[in-house]
């Protein structure tokens, strides 16, 4: 076989860079607690999944790299999977002749456990040549044509999300006989997903994926071939489907649905505020859980029947009063921050909103404010006798603010002045040449913002029936901007998308939510240098990345600015 | 670009200087109030004989000292790469973190086996270099992975991924280390006061002072007098030129971020000498000081970092007391403001605001004044 010696060294180096990520999820705990999370009963758990996607992945990148036949593909994948697989096998050898849990304290002896295959040090080759077989399933997936992998990959993910989420579904489809009860009795047992049940979910979307995937063509010229009124008919209808079923989640779901649920709703007032400044204005602003905090305070004191409440005003009352404050405060805020540009002003901002916090924690203003002890006995909200009384009334409350406030962003976005906000993300010179009154434009920006997080803060402060202000640290703020980048920078439904993937899926999964920022951080690496534009992309974003490159492109970035001066 | 009179009296300006008065006025009220506390007449200052001694003002000023050289070594890594790169390395906190976490393993063996007062100038001296070495590699594998692929991207992208990066060190170190506090162990021959011509001063801050300076002399030394010092301001004050005159910039930047490392892993230590623990998250606090001292000297500017540095830790050690404990308001604050120490870093983040507002380019710098800073 001919190949050059370089190409093999760069496939094993692949492979141990994954062996070394699979000794990281291992030592930072996750393997270990994931483990708790059984997704086929007797076959697989979280952790273990965790390990297995590592190694397909390292068969996978590897395979994919180069040419060659079939054969150099899955001796590819090979290679790397064994790397992988000695990476861990040196930390299994590490393990068991010095005592690693002195420093590293999820070392334990349940994690060798589950590495070594229940094996301690003997099971060293085991793990080298399981490593090997995964690499070569993850070298295989690259050679299946399209048509195999797409429903192999949706059977496939299908069932892993039904294990993963196995109580909850038992839940939604509890009852004693019906459909659900039906349902539930064909897949799960009471303690989970068996193989059979996990065997039967697999071949179900299998089968249905790959009639979708030959029937698609046929749907989509048939709906092409309506008249426009049916069409349209057609849209509105899965419209209302979708809002039927959103609607009905929290009643389905239970009080823990609901709880997220507010959670993520009030995940996506934030993050439509701060999508304003940063994804449309172009503003970085790190402390923009301030505004969550004011709008809190705002509802807290005038409502709070407690010792600093100062009206005992309804919810309803103190919501607008809570908006306009927050909107206050964001010109406030802007005003003196104004001149600041690109990175100076997102440490400016943090600094601000840092001051905000530490000004509700500390003593001095504890007259007023609660000092660390917070403002206690909001009461909830209320509608002619009807109570908001827990997140599953709540919930509608959120989702009213939230459809709200992004219909507002929405044509916020398309009016003149979003036009100008953009005009100010790509660069405030030349806006400001155009005859864009910067200082009006960024002040907006950062009072609407303001508002939307207020809004979020006010039933926030409903929601939990008190204020406490280590609830607004910085972490908040850091949460939302990494949702809205990877839901996309400027794109309204990826702010939903973001709020459901990284606030939504962690409170789902509990057992998640240690590895939470730890997470994060890594998906604003990945994101930033993989795909910049999210998720869910802005509209004119998308058109942008499909266009070609426009000649003589300006090219940002240090060299460039130097290159002007 | 000319300013009509009109715009430079514009609702904005007088807001802002509305702004810097109202600082102006808060820091003199406090001072004043300070210094006159306890004094028989309004009009007669008489601070050294009220409540806080010379002796009070001197330890606070050594204190600050201290805690500014540590701030002072962490903001050469912040300022040095802004310098050449134009970015903060908004992760540079969490290097100065991991360099100190990583040195406890090794500072608590040598305190189980009696090393560390048995032979404590070579064991501070080791764990010192283990702190660095680690530091070091941290802040090399951050630069390879988080900011390379991203140099040409525009500024936030960057910014972002060092967000990103920050949080991911500090939840690694939190996985694999745990969330609770690490009790540093204690040199014995630093405990205690050593009397410097007279005066008494906590034996480890002289030697966090001792070792601080040393080290930014070493730095200084390094960036002035060597010829990859000479690449490395070759590089900062032009970089396209530079490369032209055949600097390989990448090795450039690879040394910047190891030196920085190795600064913020060697502060990491001194600071855990001062506060005798460590933490997985103690190194954000201290990184955005270190960032305001920074941009305080004038960023870019190594010098400047220094001044700066040492310049807040004195502030921040002063100033509660100096302002807010004399901040006496009638009917609200009878007695000033009860517990200063608790806005000790309203304080900082007021000063970060403030110098970012009103003169970005710093005290020391004016390279970056009109630049799209």
């Amino acid at each position: 076989m001919r190949s050059d010696r370089g190409s093999w060294g760069r496939v094993i180096s692949g492979g141990l860079i994954f062996g070394a990520a699979a000794v990281f999820v291992s030592l930072v705990g996750m393997v270990e607690a994931l483990g708790v999370r059984v997704i086929v009963i007797g076959v697989i758990d979280f952790g273990r999944l965790l390990l297995l996607l590592i190694g397909l992945g390292a068969g996978y990148q590897a395979a994919r790299r180069g040419g060659g036949g079939v054969l150099t593909a899955l001796l590819r994948g090979l290679l790397a999977g064994a790397a992988t697989g000695a990476g861990l096998a040196a930390l299994l050898v590490l393990g068991s002749v010095v005592n690693l849990r002195g420093m590293f304290i999820n070392a334990s002896p349940a994690l060798f456990e589950i590495i070594s295959f229940g094996r301690g040090a003997a099971g060293v080759p085991l793990v080298v040549a399981a490593g090997a077989v995964v690499g070569v399933l993850g070298a295989a997936a690259t050679l299946l044509p399209g048509t195999v992998r797409g429903p192999l990959g949706a059977g496939v993910t299908a069932t892993i999300v039904i294990g993963l989420f196995q109580e909850l579904l038992q839940i939604i489809l509890q009852g004693e006989e019906g459909v659900r009860a039906a349902i539930r009795q064909l897949i799960f047992v009471p303690e989970g997903l068996p193989p059979r049940g996990a065997l039967e979910v697999f071949v179900v979307v299998l089968v249905a994926s790959a009639l979708w995937r030959s029937r698609r063509p046929v749907v989509r010229s048939w709906i092409s071939k309506r008249p426009p009124r049916t069409q349209r008919l057609l849209r509105l209808l899965g419209l209302l489907l979708a809002v039927a079923v959103v609607l009905v989640l929290p009643a389905a779901g239970g009080l823990f649905i609901s709880q997220v649920l507010v959670l993520v709703g009030l995940y996506t007032l934030m993050g439509l505020g701060l999508n304003l400044e940063v994804g449309f204005a172009g503003l970085l602003d790190l402390g923009f859980v301030a505004f969550f905090a004011i709008g809190a305070y705002t509802v807290g004191l005038l409502t709070s029947t407690g010792q600093y409440g100062v009206a005992h005003w309804s919810f309803w009352a103190a919501v607008p009063v809570a908006l306009v404050v927050s909107l206050i405060a964001g010109f406030l805020f802007g005003l003196p921050i104004l001149r600041i540009r690109g990175d100076y002003l997102a440490i400016a901002t943090l600094g601000f909103g840092e001051i905000i916090r530490l000004l509700a924690l500390s003593d001095a203003l504890r007259p007023w404010f609660g000092g660390s002890q917070g403002i206690l006995a909001v009461p909830k909200p209320n509608i002619g006798g009807f109570e908001f009384s827990g997140p599953m009334q709540i919930f509608y409350i959120t989702l009213v603010s939230s459809a709200f406030i992004a219909f507002v962003a929405a044509r916020l976005r398309d009016s003149r002045l979003g036009r100008a906000w953009m005009a100010m993300r790509e660069d405030e010179d030349v806006a400001e040449a155009m005859g864009i009154n910067l200082i009006n434009v960024k002040l907006l920006a950062y009072g609407i913002g303001g508002a939307f997080a207020g809004m979020g803060g006010a039933i926030f402060a409903a929601l939990l029936g008190s204020i406490f202000p280590h609830s607004f640290n910085l972490l908040i703020s850091i949460n939302v901007l990494a949702l809205i980048i990877v839901g996309g920078m400027g794109s309204l439904p990826g702010v939903v998308v973001g709020s459901l993937f990284l606030v939504g899926l962690p409170e789902l999964l509990r057992e998640f939510s240690d590895f939470r920022f730890l997470v994060y951080g890594a998906a604003l690496i990945i994101m930033m240098q993989v795909k910049p534009a999210g998720l869910w992309p802005a509209a004119a974003v998308r058109r942008e990345l499909l266009k070609e490159e426009p000649v003589g492109a300006v090219t940002e970035g240090p060299v460039a600015e130097r290159a002007e001066a | 670009m000319q300013r009509s009179f009109l715009q430079r009296f514009s609702i904005v300006g007088l807001y802002l200087w509305g702004f810097r008065i109202s600082v102006l006025l808060i820091v003199l009220w406090g001072s004043f109030g300070t210094f006159q506390a306890g004094c028989p007449s309004v009009f007669t200052l008489c601070a050294f004989k009220s409540r806080y001694s010379a002796d009070v003002w001197l330890d606070l000023l050594v204190y600050g000292l201290s805690q500014g050289s540590v701030y002072a070594l962490i903001a050469l890594g912040y300022t040095m790469v802004y310098g050449i790169l134009r970015m903060i390395n908004f992760a540079h906190g969490d290097v100065f973190m991991a360099g100190a976490y990583t040195a406890y393993y090794l500072a608590a063996a040598f305190g189980r086996a009696g090393f560390l007062n048995r032979h404590p100038l070579l064991s501070l001296a080791a764990v010192l270099a283990l702190a660095m070495i680690t530091a070091m590699s941290i802040a090399l594998v951050l630069e390879r992975v988080a900011y390379r692929p991203l140099r040409r991207a525009p500024r936030l992208i960057p910014l972002i991924s060092a967000i990103g990066a920050s949080f991911f060190i500090e939840y690694a170190f939190r996985g694999f280390f745990g969330s609770g506090f690490q009790a540093y162990p204690e040199w014995q021959v630093f405990k205690g006061e050593w009397a410097i011509a007279g005066v008494g001063i906590l034996r480890t801050q002289a030697v966090v002072i001792v070792a601080a300076v040393a080290l930014m002399v070493v730095l200084y030394g390094f960036v002035m007098r060597t010829k990859t010092g000479t690449a490395m301001r070759a590089v900062s004050e032009d970089l396209e030129v530079a490369s032209l005159m055949g600097i390989d910039v990448d090795r450039v930047i690879v040394i910047t971020f190891a030196i920085g490392g190795a600064a913020a892993g060697a502060a990491g230590v001194l600071y855990a000498l001062v506060f005798k623990q460590v933490h997985f998250f103690m190194g954000f606090f201290p990184g955005i000081k270190a960032f305001t001292a920074a941009v305080l000297g004038g960023i870019g500017n190594i010098p400047g970092a220094m001044l700066g540095g040492v310049f807040l830790g004195i502030f921040e050690s002063m100033g509660p007391i100096l302002i807010l404990e004399g901040l006496r308001v009638p009917g609200i604050y009878p007695t000033g403001i009860p517990a200063p120490y608790q806005l000790k870093d309203v304080i900082a983040f007021t000063m970060l605001v403030m110098v970012l507002i009103f003169r970005p380019s710093g005290i020391l710098g004016e390279r970056l004044a009109t630049k799209k800073a």
